[in-house]
């Protein structure tokens, strides 16, 4: 039994600022055409905790939302 | 829910508050006391109204990001630190100064050029430059004012380059941003930089509409004028909003950073000997520093409950990044510059939908010019002691008129 978690983003929300691609680039990328947020893995493996976990905590916006379950 | 009341007029003290004597380096006391008190504080601006002070990270944070403090200048209540800001009244806005959904529109047609990819393409061009400042300044031979010759040029030519603004024209736009940044300006003085600047930017756009190239005025009047999304004055607006916030916040940060570092020996050294801290390290100079020291302002559009306080609709308020950013609740030890903490969360390019647009380029240049600098100067030294530099204090962003050095 280990602990998962789900990503979702929020594009409404999403204001491109970018840092949750400064924290996790190999989990969010920007839309070349007005630099919101892309999701690219949406359960990523549990080595990208604390990145997506900083990438949650540093989006102004809010947009990021984190879903913890355990399987 | 428990409602402190309304604070009697000898407990809001005057805002902004000076720095102590012989400390420019550190926030004015005044942010500290009250922050040990209580997360927000009644304070009084220079016209004598008063407005709520926030000086905690998490109620900062909590307020950037809430939609019923307004950032709209027109909103009922909105906090005007200065007489010269008041002119923004007079003026065409820019998104900066609009809320959802109209600034999400007009934000969304701006965000590209700033992401992190393209930034990325842009720095060898930003490295070229700066590699190319240091040649001249190395050339020169101590002692060199470094605002002068390398923290001013380097974000003016980028900033320029980027938007398609001719860098010989720099001494009028330098000289315009500086008097409509200066808190101390009188409004007479403010709307005629505000004028001037205006009308050289109509003329440029004007030249671009007829002549487009390949930069962002142009890509702006192709791509959101003909359709109808923006208007003349709003390209202007959002002209004048981009060529200021370009280079007046970078410049001061790399000056800033060097004297930072200059103050911490240890942290010179260290980046010295460990060039990949540096990112890090910028993060932490930002934090420490704080450069847009008078705050943030919101006008409350409802009453909003933060912890035990009601701030009441048409209630201005100004967050402190600075304070938040020296908060020991969210930093350990938040007077001591350490540049191998992590510093991520915060707040020195605001927080909520408003974050600066520019903080990708903003960290590229930070990056560049700080690499460089060590390497080049490695033994680089304040020409004067701190106390004997003059900083702008009266500046909506903080930092130095001049960098003497030495190496």
């Amino acid at each position: 039994m280990s602990a998962h978690f789900d990503i979702r983003v929020d594009r409404n929300k999403c204001c491109a600022s970018g840092q949750c691609v400064m924290s996790a680039p190999d989990v969010f990328d920007q839309s070349s055409e007005d630099g919101r947020v892309l999701l690219l893995v949406a359960k990523p493996d549990d080595s990208r905790a604390d990145a997506v976990h900083e990438a949650v905590e540093c989006c102004p916006a809010g947009a990021i939302t984190i879903t913890e379950r355990t399987e | 829910m428990t409602t402190i009341p309304t604070s009697p007029a000898s407990s809001a003290p005057a805002y902004p508050a000076p720095r102590r004597a012989g400390c420019p380096m550190d926030p004015a006391p005044l942010i500290g006391s009250l922050q040990a008190e209580a997360p927000l504080a009644r304070v009084t601006l220079w016209n004598g109204t008063r407005a709520w002070l926030v000086t905690r990270h998490a109620e900062a944070r909590r307020i950037l990001r809430d939609p019923r403090f307004s950032a709209d200048l027109r909103a009922e209540g909105f906090p005007f630190v200065s007489p010269s800001q008041l002119i923004g009244l007079e003026r065409p806005i820019s998104f900066i100064r609009m809320d959802a959904p109209e600034h999400t529109r007009r934000r969304r047609m701006l965000t590209s050029e700033f992401m992190i990819k393209r930034v990325a393409q842009l720095r060898p061009e930003i490295d070229e430059v700066v590699e190319q400042l240091l040649d001249d300044v190395a050339a020169a031979g101590p002692p060199v004012d470094l605002v002068k010759t390398f923290t001013l040029p380097l974000p003016s030519l980028v900033i320029c380059r980027l938007l398609g603004v001719p860098y010989q024209d720099h001494e009028f736009f330098q000289r315009c941003s500086a008097v409509l940044l200066n808190q101390a300006s009188d409004a007479d003085a403010a709307r005629d930089a505000s004028d001037r600047l205006r009308g050289y930017l109509h003329e440029l756009v004007e030249r671009k509409a007829a002549h487009p190239e390949d930069d962002l005025l142009s890509r702006m009047i192709s791509e959101h004028e003909a359709n109808g999304d923006l208007n003349r004055d709003d390209i202007v607006a959002n002209a004048l909003l981009l060529l200021v916030a370009g280079h007046e916040t970078t410049a001061n940060m790399t000056a800033m950073s060097i004297i930072d570092l200059q103050q911490h020996p240890e942290q010179w050294a260290a980046l010295r000997e460990r060039p990949e801290l540096i990112p890090g390290a910028v993060e932490e100079l930002l934090r420490h520093l704080s450069i847009l020291h008078t705050g943030v302002p919101r006008a409350a559009l409802e009453d909003v409950e933060v912890g035990d306080t009601t701030i009441r609709a048409g209630e201005g308020v100004l967050i402190s990044l600075q304070a938040a950013n020296h908060d020991a609740r969210a930093f350990d030890d938040p007077g001591r510059l350490d540049v191998a903490r992590s510093s991520r969360s915060h707040v020195a390019f605001g927080f909520g939908v408003h974050q600066c647009l520019g903080q990708p380029l903003a960290r590229a240049e930070l990056q560049s010019a700080l690499t460089a600098v060590l390497r080049r100067f490695p033994n680089l030294k304040l020409a004067k002691p701190v106390e004997e530099i003059p900083f702008r204090e009266t500046m909506t962003i903080y930092g130095v008129y001049e960098l003497p050095v030495t190496w």
